[in-house]
């Protein structure tokens, strides 16, 4: 039965992509038997084209996307190359955890309430510094550039490459280099970028891809902070598949494929740029330069990195002050006095969604558990060896725009009949779930010292019971902490949770993205509170758990 | 019906690569039989194929009879092979006690289980550890309980890789001497596979494997 698990997995993650993207491409060229589409044509093409604003969507998807990922990097490279060498910088893992657990439309929402041109920062502000009695007449959320957007997706993805940057420099000896690079004259700053980072790039650069398609096809964090009027493609997209006028279906269609085509297009001129740095920046390898700007260097990264994950933190606290806030004139920095009242007025608003959010979450984690410890018994068992593919069938579900192949999915859904259902719900949240679980999982899963299964099969105790009795204790720690990470994806979910969901099954990131444009302050913060809340509650058992259990075993307390 | 362990022509090859040609080996109850050889010799492909753990990427030919009942093809779990290796293995998520009842087949019941218990930690000259934390022992305890956990589970061989590889050399002849002891008491046959002159058993066989 085993046996089954990889195929099933693997078939689980591709089909509904491959559904979905076929049921986009049909009509984008024209094939939708059920509108009186019955030849290929480029007609959706001709009616994208003629959409007015469709110019400017695109530059601006391309421009932010790019803009976010890069400075995301940069910020992120120049952060740990000024952190590397202080001694808490082998627990920044355990840090960054409870910020990467945080839904990306929490932190738009708390950074809006932050930037807002009656938000916290002006109020702070006022009118002492600023001379303003009044909310300032300038567009500081949903700005025409996208500045706002910008830096919202950074606030999220600074801590995540970061993240990644430390979980590869684990397996490259990074200190042992750094010492010999420095004995040889180079600086911290200098040796980080021409020693570490050649080697850590291979490793670090599906997850650069990913945020980078992630960047072009968001649509919660364009809704709160991109500009309205042309948006970014993604929300434009949701727009017209939602619209009411059914013809829209055509060039919505052809929107979803050129969607796919500028992440593609995107990743392929990144890749490109990776080779053209690799090659322009090979000779200056070994040019022998000890670096120059160093302190300068560790200035920008510590005070940039510092400043984002500031400004994540604060949105935070401006969330909690917002959703216990009583009266509150503009310029005040704090209200006149904090109260309840949105907590006890709207209970069914909060309860609703917090409940649907907690069920399909568990439901999704505990499917995507029972799948990625399923396959690597296998993988174990069987003497199996994943290869590059399995871990591109992983990325595929976070590399292919979700507006690319989500739609199709649910036009598919609605021909079958079970559009809307809590089953397909569930499958959908699995879809991005399944990988992070998978990948969290399987290196302390194959780290796993096989010669305890050897020892308990000579004292007779077969496979299943080896598993439960031993593996699943043993590894309880990583298990939970990847449960932690696939139930902070899946509360995140926004897209899949409307279209899948036909908006039936409202969740806390449904409504606080849906509210957050002029609904009452009060309940969006109580709402992205609650977003934020439960994910790091359920971050903080898997912490906190395995260390009470084993409290009187020292070889399972977490190696510090 | 003979008993022990008898291979007869056991040849294990990775690919074009021959690791054991033409292997003949029979250990009696209460033998123990040193196989020595540098490491890439086979040797732990050797423990792999009797044990039954053997990567499906290695080609095993030959006959492995344990009480005359063939090995080939059985689960490990089915063949009632005791394995120690450098590292003593105690399960760090159980106490002393659970370590040593996992070991204990589950048709053993109610007081027997907590007698055969108590009657192996006072063998390991531990007695009253029962609620210990494993990591709270010291290396020669560990390696002591490690033993008695394996003939708890009544095994009809013993399989030994280096297990006293780890230990400091005063400790090293104690335990030694201890876990031969029990495996002779217990009439086991049994395997040691060693690269160190000193493990050699006093008067058993040698088997040298070439590089």
């Amino acid at each position: 039965m085993l046996r089954l698990f990889p195929g099933l997995t693997t078939a689980l993650l591709l089909l509904p992509l491959a559904a979905g993207l076929g049921g986009m491409l049909l009509p984008a060229f024209g094939f939708l038997p059920a509108l009186g589409g019955h030849s290929l044509s480029l007609d959706s093409w001709r009616m994208l084209y003629a959409e007015p604003g469709i110019d400017g969507a695109i530059r601006l998807t391309v421009v932010t996307g790019l803009a976010a990922t890069f400075l995301s990097l940069a910020v992120a490279l120049l952060l740990c190359a000024a952190i590397f060498d202080r001694p808490w910088f082998r627990r920044i893992d355990t840090a960054l955890g409870p910020l990467l657990a945080l839904p990306h439309s929490a932190l738009a929402i708390g950074l809006a309430f932050l930037i807002a041109p009656s938000g916290w920062l002006v109020r702070l502000f006022s009118p002492w510094a600023t001379g303003w009695d009044r909310p300032p007449d300038i567009a500081s959320v949903q700005d025409p550039a996208g500045l706002a957007l910008v830096l919202g997706l950074m606030t999220k993805e600074v801590p995540y490459l970061l993240l990644m940057i430390v979980a590869a420099l684990g397996q490259v000896r990074p200190r042992a280099s750094l010492i010999l690079a420095r004995s040889l004259g180079y600086g911290p700053v200098t040796a980080w970028f021409k020693v570490l980072l050649p080697q850590i790039y291979p490793q670090i650069r599906l997850p650069i891809y990913a945020v980078l398609a992630f960047s072009l096809a968001v649509v919660d964090v364009a809704l709160i902070l991109g500009p309205a009027n042309p948006p970014t493609l993604a929300p434009l997209l949701v727009r017209w598949f939602t619209d009411r006028e059914l013809a829209r279906l055509f060039p919505a269609s052809a929107g979803a494929i050129l969607q796919l085509l500028l992440v593609v297009a995107a990743i392929a001129l990144w890749r490109l740029g990776e080779i053209g740095l690799g090659f322009a920046g090979r000779p200056r390898l070994s040019s022998g330069g000890r670096g120059r700007h160093e302190g300068f260097l560790r200035t920008i990264g510590a005070g940039a990195g510092g400043l984002i994950v500031g400004l994540g933190l604060l949105g935070l606290l401006a969330l909690l002050v917002w959703s216990f806030a009583g009266p509150w004139r503009f310029p005040d920095a704090l209200p006149e006095r904090f109260d309840t009242l949105v907590w006890q007025q709207r209970p069914a608003a909060l309860l609703g969604p917090t409940s649907v959010t907690l069920t399909v979450a568990v439901a999704s984690v505990l499917i995507a558990l029972a799948l990625s410890i399923g396959c690597l018994e296998a993988e174990r068992r069987y003497g199996l060896r994943p290869g590059r593919k399995a871990l591109l069938v992983l990325y595929l579900p976070l590399l292919v725009p979700q507006t690319a192949f989500l739609f199709g999915v649910q036009v598919l859904l609605i021909r079958v009949g079970v559009d809307g259902t809590w089953t397909a719900l569930v499958w959908s949240h699995l879809l991005f779930v399944l990988p992070y679980i998978f990948l969290s999982l399987a290196d302390p899963w194959r780290a796993f010292d096989p010669r305890y299964e050897r020892v308990a099969g000579g004292l007779g105790v077969g496979p299943w019971r080896r598993l439960i009795r031993l593996k699943l204790p043993m590894l309880l720690r990583p298990i939970l902490f990847a449960s932690a990470v696939g139930f902070a994806v899946s509360v995140a979910q926004y897209l899949p949770t409307l279209l899948i969901g036909a908006g039936r099954w409202p969740t806390l990131t449904t409504e606080a993205v849906t509210l957050a444009a002029g609904g009452d302050r009060r309940l969006v913060a109580a709402l992205a509170l609650l977003q934020s809340a439960l994910p790091l509650l359920v971050y903080a058992s898997a912490i906190l758990l395995p260390t009470w259990v084993f409290r009187a075993r020292r070889d399972m307390q977490a190696a510090t | 019906m003979s008993r022990g362990l008898v291979i007869t022509g056991l040849s294990i090859a990775l690919g074009a690569r021959v690791l054991i040609a033409d292997l003949d080996l029979r250990i009696a109850p209460g033998a123990i039989v040193t196989v020595m050889g540098p490491s890439g010799s086979g040797k732990s492909s050797l423990l792999a194929a009797i044990g039954g753990w053997i990567e499906p990427a290695f080609t095993v030919s030959g006959e492995m009879r344990l009480d005359s009942e063939p090995l080939a093809g059985v689960p490990p779990e089915r063949r009632r092979i005791g394995i120690l290796f450098q590292d003593p293995l105690l399960f760090p998520h159980l106490t002393v006690g659970e370590n040593l009842a996992f070991a204990l087949p589950a048709s053993i019941r109610g007081p027997e289980r907590r007698q055969r218990i108590e009657a192996a930690l006072e063998a390991a000259e531990l007695s009253g550890y029962a609620d210990r934390d494993p990591a709270t022992l010291s290396g020669g305890q560990k390696a002591r309980i490690a033993l008695l956990r394996t003939l708890l589970s009544e095994p009809r061989a013993l399989l030994l890789d280096e297990p006293f590889n780890r230990l400091d050399s005063e400790l090293r002849d104690r335990i030694r001497q201890f876990v031969f002891d029990h495996a002779r008491r217990a009439d086991l046959p049994t395997l040691l596979v060693t690269h160190d002159e000193q493990d050699v058993a006093v008067g058993g066989p040698l088997i040298r494997l070439g590089s």
